[in-house]
């Protein structure tokens, strides 16, 4: 038995031998190396899968239009299962495989525990979607392509006042998840700041979300007529069918992790008619087409995402940055994180995510936050 | 009314740990192993109901047949490939084996239908009843899973104390070895418990994911976990003992959801089961047995 071991484990170093030197042969001055990491399986594989594709469309696009002598882009993901200890493994794989930029995590725990390594080995970080303030916060060299939960929630509390769209508001939120309370505390603030109330703040938690009824029916005795979901759409899709059921119809508004709603297998979406939410990325819009055509035909027809699109973006801020900077497949990943560090203070990006974003000293974005209406199971720019 | 509401809340969610809890007490009464994979094969079944009423356009009791013919063979291969091989053993190797057993039902259920959430589309067609002028709404799916519990609780009670297989059950799980000497084949009993318990698993899965809609490869864990607590507090091997616990467990749920707070309601509910065992140790309508040494 203990020599079957020994063989296996012999063969399996050998494939590894060589699958390492398969993809280390590839470093020239033409190509640039990024990396990304992020849950390629597991619960959150839904991002990582749609953040991946997103890249590689971009990197395709941009390999095929960079000719013979153009700069072209080297890709490789490693997947992280949402899980930060094996979010460190990957990284460190793909800083053996000689990453120059680091295009992750996808999700906030990931980031928040690579982001101190980024910061030692100088690596540019640039995460398509991790949207915790504490990620930008934790080094110079790192930047957001998504809003700050706290800006999104702020924007949205902003967007709610100026629309009028609400008298008496409730607010359910995930309290074991930093994203959901990020926003709730932005949107809090901010409406604290407008003079709007809340009626009622009901939460829960990852262990016991499974039954949500409980919350609903606390806003529906509180009487609000608006009820902000700062959570996924897994969860959304519960509150709604609840909603549905007893009958409870106030406007329900959501944010970007509400994005997918309309595409998730067997919901019925006339429960999500007139939901707002707010979503960088709309795929119904004119300019998005080439990009929804080229996914779908990569994902089986699925309709691409916002995470999709800002991974798409992530690779374009990259690749233009380089070229803009003059950084190239020879430059050491610290020179090029200096020099992009440099660009991106006083770049204007256009992309899928939106047009003229900025951003600031700490490396969190500035751009217009847009919101859609689900109308005809369509969004609709609000 | 408001009151009311809650309660009916609680009593809704509570039926469905209920008929979960069922089928946990049901092997643990009979092969005297906790089977952590029951939540698992709860969720199983929900997505070959969701499968067959969407992919094939078949009507809701189709897919429910469907569900408990898939979990039933499932948990016969389950028993057969994963328990069998290790009767005798001590019961912390299949312990430790039925995790693994959970842990790789739920990856292959993300291997063959992906880690994206599911919207389970409710089984039950009937709208809600509105009383009070809309303040109390009663949904269908309480109705349908209270009567549903009452209905598997009353028919297993009658099928352990009537039938020969159930007393069979019975024999072997008061000892084996003499229900052996007897000429009862205890590998076929027991693998006619999972055969049972598993079918209830598939039932279990479709009104869990009715009540509450999403389904994906770990909807079956959490509420697991909580029948196995309500199967605990009613008293574990006991038949209307996990009914009773089920039931409990939703109400306390719902109401310190309520009252005390909407995230520290596990806290509350575990906090409750150690009162209940402090008690009585072997759980609300569980027995005392003693073990001879």
């Amino acid at each position: 038995m203990k020599k079957v071991f020994a063989l296996v484990m012999a063969a399996m170093m050998v494939v590894a031998m060589f699958a390492g030197c398969g993809s280390s042969s590839s470093a020239d001055a033409g190509t640039i190396k990024i990396g990304m990491t992020g849950p390629l399986t597991g619960g959150a594989a839904i991002y990582g899968t749609a953040v991946e594709a997103g890249m590689k469309i971009a990197v395709e696009e941009i390999n095929a239009a960079a000719g013979e002598d153009g700069l072209k882009i080297a890709f490789q993901s490693q997947d992280d299962e949402h899980d930060g200890e094996k979010a460190l493994n990957a990284y460190n794989t793909l800083k053996d495989w000689g990453m120059q930029f680091f295009a992750g995590a996808v999700t906030t725990g990931p980031c928040l525990q690579i982001a101190p390594e980024t910061v030692e080995d100088q690596i540019f970080m640039m995460t398509p979607s991790g949207s915790s303030d504490k990620i930008a916060n934790s080094g110079s060299n790192i930047f957001q392509m998504c809003f700050t939960d706290p800006n999104q929630g702020a924007s949205a509390a902003q967007l709610v006042y100026d629309q009028q769209m609400a008298t008496t508001i409730g607010i359910i939120y995930d309290n074991s998840d930093d994203y959901s309370k990020g926003l709730m505390q932005g949107f809090k603030t901010k409406a604290a700041e407008l003079g709007m109330e809340i009626a009622i703040e009901t939460a829960f938690t990852a262990d016991n979300k499974s039954d949500l009824s409980t919350q609903v029916t606390q806003c529906k005795d509180a009487g609000c007529d608006f009820v902000f979901l700062p959570f996924y759409y897994t969860e959304a899709a519960q509150v709604l069918t609840y909603a549905d059921k007893i009958g409870y119809e106030p406007t329900f508004f959501g944010c970007d992790g509400m994005d997918g709603i309309l595409s998730m297998e067997g919901f019925d979406t006339s429960l999500a008619e007139g939901l707002a939410l707010m979503t960088p990325f709309n795929p119904d819009a004119p300019e998005s087409q080439e990009f929804v055509a080229k996914y779908q035909e990569m994902m089986n027809g699925e309709i691409p995402n916002q995470f999709a699109a800002d991974g798409y973006d992530v690779i374009y801020a990259i690749y233009n940055a380089c070229v803009a900077t003059g950084v190239d497949g020879a430059t050491s990943a610290a020179d090029a994180c200096a020099k992009l560090e440099e660009y991106f203070a006083s770049c204007t990006f256009d992309g899928l995510t939106g047009t003229g974003m900025t951003w600031n000293e700490a490396g969190m974005i500035s751009k217009i936050p847009a919101a859609v209406i689900i109308q005809d199971g369509k969004y609709v720019a609000m | 009314m408001q009151i009311l509401q809650y309660l009916i809340n609680g009593i809704s969610i509570g039926a469905v740990y209920a008929i979960i809890a069922l089928g946990y007490t049901m092997v643990y009464g009979i092969a005297k192993m906790l089977n952590f994979a029951h939540g698992d094969v709860i969720m199983v079944g929900a997505y070959i109901s969701f499968c067959v009423t969407n992919y094939l356009g078949l009507p809701a009791i189709v897919s429910i047949l469907a569900a408990m013919i898939v979990c039933t063979v499932l948990g016969i291969i389950i028993e057969a490939l994963a328990y069998k091989p290790l009767r005798g053993t001590s019961s912390l190797a299949v312990l430790i084996t039925a995790i693994g057993v959970s842990y790789f039902l739920q990856n292959a259920a993300q291997l063959i239908w992906g880690s994206a959430p599911k919207n389970f589309t409710s089984i039950v067609t009937f709208k809600p009843f509105s009383l009070a002028g809309g303040e109390l709404v009663i949904t269908g799916e309480v109705i349908i899973t209270i009567v549903i519990s009452v209905l598997i609780m009353v028919g297993l009670t009658l099928f352990t104390g009537k039938t020969r297989m159930g007393k069979a059950m019975r024999a072997v799980s008061e000892d084996r070895d003499a229900a052996q000497l007897m000429g009862i084949n205890v590998n076929q009993t027991i693998s006619m418990t999972f055969a049972i318990g598993s079918a209830l698993a598939a039932v279990a899965g479709v009104l869990l994911c009715s009540t509450v809609p999403t389904l994906m490869p770990t909807t079956g864990s959490m509420p697991g976990i909580r029948a196995f607590t309500a199967a605990v507090i009613g008293g574990i091997g006991s038949i209307p003992g996990a009914m009773l616990g089920g039931i409990l467990l939703g109400v306390i749920e719902t109401f310190s959801k309520k009252y005390i707070s909407t995230e520290f309601s596990d806290a509350i509910v575990f906090a409750v089961l150690i009162l209940i065992l402090l008690v009585k140790p072997a759980g609300l309508l569980g027995k005392q047995v003693q073990e001879k040494v």
